[in-house]
């Protein structure tokens, strides 16, 4: 039987649990002594029926697939496999295609051997996996029942266990964060094993197109990804973003008509709600040309179609609204008070914005500027369309130059062996990234959050 | 003010290049099939196809431009050409029996030239040489069809539905547990150590940047887990890790919404804290959580970089039809047709971004409205 028909067998196999219990807890309603309602109990019975078989169903789903193939390699015919290799993986992947059906001719008679094999086997694990699932359902839905009496206590027992999966749930949260850093760490050291952690973080020389197999580190050396990465990210985009958001979020928490500020500030949630893949294209299509032409008549005569500029130009568009939005709900922030005081004696709004409103929400705009320069760095798809894959060291925005993001997809994307240094290094760039940006988000959130108590 | 400016320059940039992408050019192509080798009573079901097919369909399509443009009239027309002549050959079996005149697909080349009065100089020539022959049509087909080689017959349908497959693994993972994991952080979780730690996590997860996601998801789903690559349900689980802090933060600050006084009553009539919630918190608190579920199914439904890196980026040219077969996503398929060297593929980018930004337009609007209503009702 199919996984999905299961899961609908089973829940329906729970709503009968749960209007059995629920009919029984009635009878015995009637006498008085009784701690919970009908229909807790109801729950009781379902619970016990969907929580062991569902458990059952996901972790044989993950593992059944290869006890099947560790069943099929048993198999005489098995072994006229060549030992290790691609042939191996390539004729065990059409065996189980054609056992299922999503190819229609075999190529090789080995595989047709096997694919006979692949389905019996495939059919015998099914039967089991229906039965035992089934089983522990029926099972632990008796078992429930068996405990549905007037002095159980249901409700409690019920509301243990929802308590349990919403703990449950929140954990999810630190798992994928334990996910993260463990997969980033383990990757990683893999790598470091490779290459000396000094020549991968001071080496400025990065081609990792021409690896040379005996010393992998001489052509990854990342300095010129983390300059770019800077330069691009915190340098030419917050030199975009900073005083336009500030200047925007402070026109309209502090000049704007109520109608202007009510056409406004949904447009720029539309800004910010734009895909970043759109602006990409934008920044490849549009801005780079143009900022080509102009490098061009500045005298540049290196000026790249994927410069720093044109990359950076267009991320301090997208950061824009964020920024906009952090410094008003700073402003915003700042006692009405002191915007009062400051008018009653006497100074215009000009000289109270620069003078009283921004030192008092200084903290929270810095905050915020943090937490989008690390929204920057962190930044994709524009880089992967509009700046370099080659990394230079330079402070010419009209040259080309890369970034860290850009450099994990483009090592990615290529061949896929999970142990040549190339690949792996795209997981040391991540962990560098990751311990940048998590360094960014703790400061501007203890910022934020302190610059708030001090208000509150 | 300037940060509208360039809002309003990139959608006018991208409708300009995007409107000429649904449309397509098509000459007009006089076809004889009276000697083809099929009998028209045959032409029914699936082996209507290949009868056609077998009795050198194209090879008739070609001989026709020919006959009617000269020596290179086959190449002038688009690669699809000769199926738009089977499919209303298949519609109208009488065809076979007479002359006629039919409206065919042209090449990029000239279609480009016909839109825009560019190209290189023997492609405009010859464009003005077509000139009466060729007409605008409106490209359905650019909504039913798939990734191809040849820009006048790549569509978006394969990547939208592998879009649309991918957003519903993430939402039904993500909102069930995000909801769970809120309630559990405002209503039952004490001060600790370790729900601390949660709401640290939580939050510096809704600012990791997206592309660490699909490292994760590379690592842990592919590579541990051994799921098959460029599927939706890997997609859909690694946005569903992305969307889920935002998801817990919305419906955090929903129920924390919900008056104290609604609290205190159902307290007070001897509510346990498992039926406050489930009975009156969470009802009250649903406008504002959908919205939130909405706000992330957009975001997740932009997102690039993580699913390039989990290989949803392959030539795909069907669509999916299951989670675990390969596919694509909308803007996955921008950015592969943004990387194309033909020109016809720019409008073609241009009208999916044009899709994409109105899928996404509706779901922000349909958040909005939501949220007016919740307001209006309390």
């Amino acid at each position: 039987m199919k996984g999905s028909t299961l899961v609908i067998l089973v829940v329906g196999l729970a709503v009968l649990f749960w209007q059995v219990a629920r009919a029984r807890a009635y009878q015995f309603g009637g006498s008085g002594k009784f701690g919970s309602l009908p229909a807790q109990h109801g729950w009781f019975a379902a619970l016990w029926v969907l929580l062991p078989s569902l458990a059952f169903l996901a972790a044989w789903q993950i593992n059944a697939p290869g006890m099947v193939t560790d069943a099929v390699l048993r198999d005489p015919a098995a072994a006229a496999l060549p030992p290790t290799g691609l042939t191996r993986a390539s004729l065990l992947a059409e065996a189980r295609a054609l056992a299922n059906g999503t190819a229609t001719g075999a190529f090789h008679g080995l595989a047709r051997d096997l694919a006979r094999r692949y389905a019996t086997v495939q059919v015998r694990f099914n039967w089991i996996a229906t039965a035992a699932t089934l089983g522990l359902a029926l099972s632990a839905g008796f078992a429930a029942l068996a405990k549905v009496h007037s002095g159980f206590r249901a409700r409690s027992q019920v509301e243990r266990l929802v308590t349990l999966l919403l703990l449950g749930a929140s954990l999810v949260a630190i798992l994928t964060t334990a996910g993260i850093l463990a997969s980033l760490f383990w990757e990683s050291g893999r790598f470091f094993s490779l290459v000396s952690p000094g020549q991968f973080l001071l080496g400025t020389h990065w081609s990792p197109q021409s690896i040379d197999p005996a010393a992998p580190g001489d052509s990854l050396g990342s300095l010129p990804l983390f300059w770019g990465t800077f330069f691009i990210g915190a340098g030419i985009a917050m030199a975009v973003a900073v005083p336009l958001g500030l200047l925007s979020a402070i026109y309209l928490s502090q000049y704007a008509a109520s109608t202007t500020r009510r056409v406004l500030k949904p447009a720029l949630e539309v800004l910010a709600g734009v895909p970043t893949v759109v602006y990409g294209y934008f920044a490849a299509l549009t801005v780079a040309p143009a900022v080509r032409h102009l490098g061009m008549a500045l005298g540049y005569a290196d000026a790249s179609g994927e410069s720093a500029l044109a990359a950076g130009l267009v991320m301090g568009i997208m950061i824009v609204p964020f920024i906009s939005s952090v410094s008003d709900d700073s402003l915003a922030a700042v006692p009405s008070a002191m915007r009062e005081a400051s008018l009653a004696l006497g100074a215009t709004p000009a000289e109270t914005v620069r003078h009283v409103l921004l030192p008092a929400a200084l903290p929270g705009i810095a905050g915020g500027i943090m937490l989008a320069v690390s929204r920057a760095i962190g930044e994709t798809m524009i880089v992967v369309m509009a700046a370099s894959g080659v990394a230079t060291l330079t402070a010419n925005p009209f040259a080309s130059t890369s970034t860290v993001t850009r450099q994990i997809v483009d090592l990615l994307t290529g061949e896929q062996t999970f142990d040549s240094p190339k690949t792996l290094a795209a997981f040391a760039l991540g962990l560098a990234l990751f311990g940048v940006t998590l360094c960014l988000n703790l400061a501007a959130l203890g910022l934020v959050r302190r610059y708030r108590e001090r208000y509150d | 003010m300037i940060a509208l400016a360039c809002l309003a320059f990139l959608v006018a940039t991208i409708a300009v290049d995007g409107v000429t992408g649904f449309v397509r050019t098509t000459v007009a192509l006089p076809v004889d099939l009276t000697h083809l080798p099929v009998d028209a009573r045959t032409l029914t079901g699936r082996s209507a196809n290949l009868a056609l097919t077998g009795a050198g369909l194209e090879r008739s399509v070609d001989a026709a431009a020919t006959r009617a443009f000269g020596s290179d009239g086959p190449t002038l027309l688009g690669d699809g050409a000769w199926l738009t002549v089977r499919d209303a050959v298949r519609r109208h079996p009488d065809l076979l029996a007479r002359p006629f005149v039919i409206h065919v697909p042209v090449t990029s080349a000239i279609d480009i030239a016909y839109k825009h009065g560019t190209g290189s100089g023997p492609v405009l020539a010859r464009m003005q040489q077509l000139k009466p022959a060729l007409d605008s049509e409106f490209d359905r087909d650019f909504f039913t069809s798939s990734d191809a080689t040849d820009p006048t017959r790549a569509g978006i349908w394969g990547a939208l539905k592998g879009s649309l497959l991918t957003i519903a693994v993430t939402l039904l993972l993500a909102t069930p547990i995000g909801v769970a994991a809120a309630v559990y952080l405002e209503e039952f979780a004490r001060p600790s150590r370790w729900t601390g730690l949660i709401e640290v996590s939580i939050n510096n997860l809704a600012a990791v940047p997206s592309i660490i996601f699909g490292l994760l998801g590379l690592a842990l789903f592919l590579g541990t887990l051994g799921m098959p690559r460029s599927a939706p349900l890997v997609g859909g689980l690694t946005l569903a890790l992305m969307t889920l802090p935002v998801i817990v933060i919305t419906a955090r600050g929903a129920i924390r919404q919900v008056p104290p006084s609604l609290r205190e009553a159902a307290m007070g009539v001897g509510a346990s804290p498992v039926q406050l919630v489930f009975h009156h918190v969470l009802p009250l608190a649903a406008p504002g959580i959908l919205t939130g579920a909405i706000i992330g199914g957009a975001r997740a439904l932009g997102e690039t970089a993580p699913l390039l890196l989990i290989g949803m980026r392959a030539f795909i040219a069907a669509a999916p039809d299951g989670l675990t077969r390969p596919a694509t996503a909308l803007p996955v398929q921008i950015f592969l047709w943004s990387d194309q060297v033909d020109g016809g593929f720019v409008e073609n980018t241009s009208a999916a971004i044009i899709v994409l930004l109105l899928l996404l337009l509706v779901l922000n609007g349909g958040a909005v409205y939501w949220r007016a209503r919740a307001e209006r009702r309390s």
